[in-house]
């Protein structure tokens, strides 16, 4: 499979104000993302996920080593557009990224800076907006929807550029449970469904749960790197970590703790409550 | 509490004064305010009034609604009917008191004035409650595109009209908040001179500039990842197009003109 994303060898630092030593994020970090593939992102608070995502789409341009975009390396000024086109981003204040006052219009508006003509620009808003399930919302003021609606309408501007990979950055930290599940839902469904590669930079557990493969940065470093089972069955690292594995695994581990001998691979509820409900009928 | 406020009022509607074109109302509004300012008679503003009640008429707006928008406007208007009742001198006089005399020149003067600003303003919002702020912005920016070969920011300066309305009611709820966390936190907005009130605005205007800047910043980037790089090579989603009902409008906006022009050039 070929790759949508290859960071080689990355550093990057924030330039200081006049006198200040600037803030190194990254020495040297290396990651491949492959097409079609969901990749979660997680770490805790400054440890370098926001700065990563924006090395994907040349808002920040690496201090040394290469990040290289289906093929096209970002930091060549030439490559810029046609790297954003190819990577849309959406960010964690839906507010924030709407520009214009009608949702139709605001998902037109990558379209529109693309130079796509008129009646493709309709069929492709209509399309993008019929797969995130705002169809119906198309003609309202963006400021009179719900969170979770605004950051589908956010996802949907993204889709109309039809990219071939988007990168969330924190898309749910500002939503209610209920705008969390329909994003990610969203998510989940575009990457199976349409095959883009999704990258999902989160701290919260479950969702990167459903995630193909689970990515943990710590101090600019990848300390753990594989699929959701593999990287949350290491309890005690990620408590090293400060971070927490999902609800179900925290649960399994801390029975373990008492003696028990539990998997620490299952993440859906539903399957580790049966678990959890057969190794306690064999005791009784 | 600062959700009621309506900026740019728009009615939805589906009258043919809504469907047409914005580049044509904004013309038809040009065109309506040189007739106004040639008219000079009984009949030439008889045509303009009867020319906007068509117009109000067609448009299915309550004019009880543009009565309410008036409201701002009467000190204006008293103050204009007064100054042409009692300082212009012409025709017979009527009262002389105190040095100032009200002659019937000066009466019908005053109405005339009066009734000029009546119906510029009530002109002016019949475009802005048939037309969406998006299609205002949009049909300026057509209108002013030829101003873009003298290097102004045509497109640009539309960008930011368009902007500065999304943000509004972001930014009224913003602000809503604010007030609610300095409340809570014992500030006083009501009470006290009007040099306290205003002081007390302070611990309200610095976070909200604050935050409106760390959004700009946001919007910006966000943009960019959208690939904005101005209005070169930019489409439309929806295109403009002049169809019947637009020319039949400049038809009848011609003739007005044409008709108050020739009648103030024979006096009437």
């Amino acid at each position: 499979m070929s790759k949508a994303i290859t960071v080689e060898n990355l550093s990057y630092t924030y330039p200081g104000v006049e006198d200040t030593p600037g803030v190194t994020v990254f020495t040297d970090l290396s990651l491949a993302v492959e097409e079609g593939s969901f990749v979660a992102v997680l770490g805790g608070n400054g440890c370098g996920k926001s700065t990563l995502a924006k090395h994907f789409n040349t808002i920040l341009l690496p201090s040394g080593g290469k990040v290289h975009v289906c093929g096209m390396d970002t930091s060549d000024p030439n490559l810029q557009i046609a790297i954003r086109r190819n990577v849309g981003m959406v960010f964690q204040n839906p507010d924030n990224q709407i520009v214009a006052n009608v949702v139709e219009e605001d998902v037109a508006f990558g379209p529109e800076n693309l130079g796509v003509e008129s009646s493709q620009i309709r069929a492709r808003v209509d399309g993008a907006l019929k797969q995130v399930g705002m169809y119906d919302y198309r003609a309202h003021a963006p400021h009179l929807l719900s969170g979770g609606q605004k950051q589908r309408v956010a996802i949907a501007g993204i889709i109309a550029m039809e990219p071939k990979c988007i990168v969330l950055d924190e898309p749910t930290a500002m939503l209610d449970p209920k705008g969390r599940r329909e994003v990610i839902d969203t998510i989940t469904k575009l990457n199976k469904e349409k095959g883009i590669t999704v990258v999902l930079i989160t701290h919260h557990m479950d969702e990167a749960a459903k995630a193909q493969r689970v990515v943990v940065l710590h101090e600019g470093k990848i300390t753990l790197d594989g699929t959701p089972q593999e990287v949350f069955s290491q309890v005690e690292m990620l408590h090293n970590l400060r971070l927490a594995s999902p609800e179900t695994v925290e649960l399994c581990y801390a029975l373990n703790q008492q003696g028990y001998e539990l998997p620490l691979t299952e993440l859906d509820p539903n399957q580790c409550a049966q678990i959890l409900f057969e190794t306690f009928k064999k005791q009784v | 509490m600062l959700k009621d406020i309506t900026l740019g009022q728009y009615f939805p509607g589906n009258s043919p004064v809504h469907k047409l074109d914005p580049r044509t109302k904004l013309v038809m509004l040009i065109v309506y305010i040189i007739a106004l300012f040639s008219a000079v008679s009984w009949i030439s503003y008889g045509l303009c009034f009867v020319f906007l009640i068509l117009v109000v008429a067609i448009s299915r707006i309550p004019p009880k609604s543009l009565l309410r928008g008036m409201k701002p406007m009467i000190f204006i208007l008293v103050f204009t009917g007064m100054l042409n009742l009692f300082f212009y001198a012409e025709g017979t006089v009527l009262l002389s008191f105190w040095g100032i005399t009200v002659t019937t020149g000066g009466i019908i003067r005053a109405f005339f004035m009066v009734m000029r600003i009546l119906m510029l303003v009530s002109a002016t919002f019949m475009l802005t409650y048939t037309t969406s702020p998006i299609a205002l912005t949009d049909g300026l920016e057509a209108l002013l595109s030829p101003l873009k070969k003298l290097h102004l920011p045509v497109h640009e300066l539309s960008m930011m009209m368009c902007i500065a309305l999304r943000f509004i009611p972001t930014l009224i709820e913003e602000t809503d908040k604010i007030i609610s966390a300095q409340k809570a936190r014992g500030a006083d907005f009501e009470s006290g001179k009007l040099m306290e009130k205003v002081k007390a605005l302070v611990p309200i205007l610095v976070p909200l500039f604050i935050s409106a800047f760390r959004r700009a910043d946001e919007l910006a980037t966000a943009m960019e990842c959208r690939c904005y790089q101005g209005g070169e090579g930019r489409t439309k989603m929806k295109q403009m197009h002049y169809c019947g009902r637009d020319f039949c409008a400049f038809g009848v906006g011609a003739v007005l003109l044409a008709a108050v022009i020739a009648l103030s050039v024979f006096g009437l």
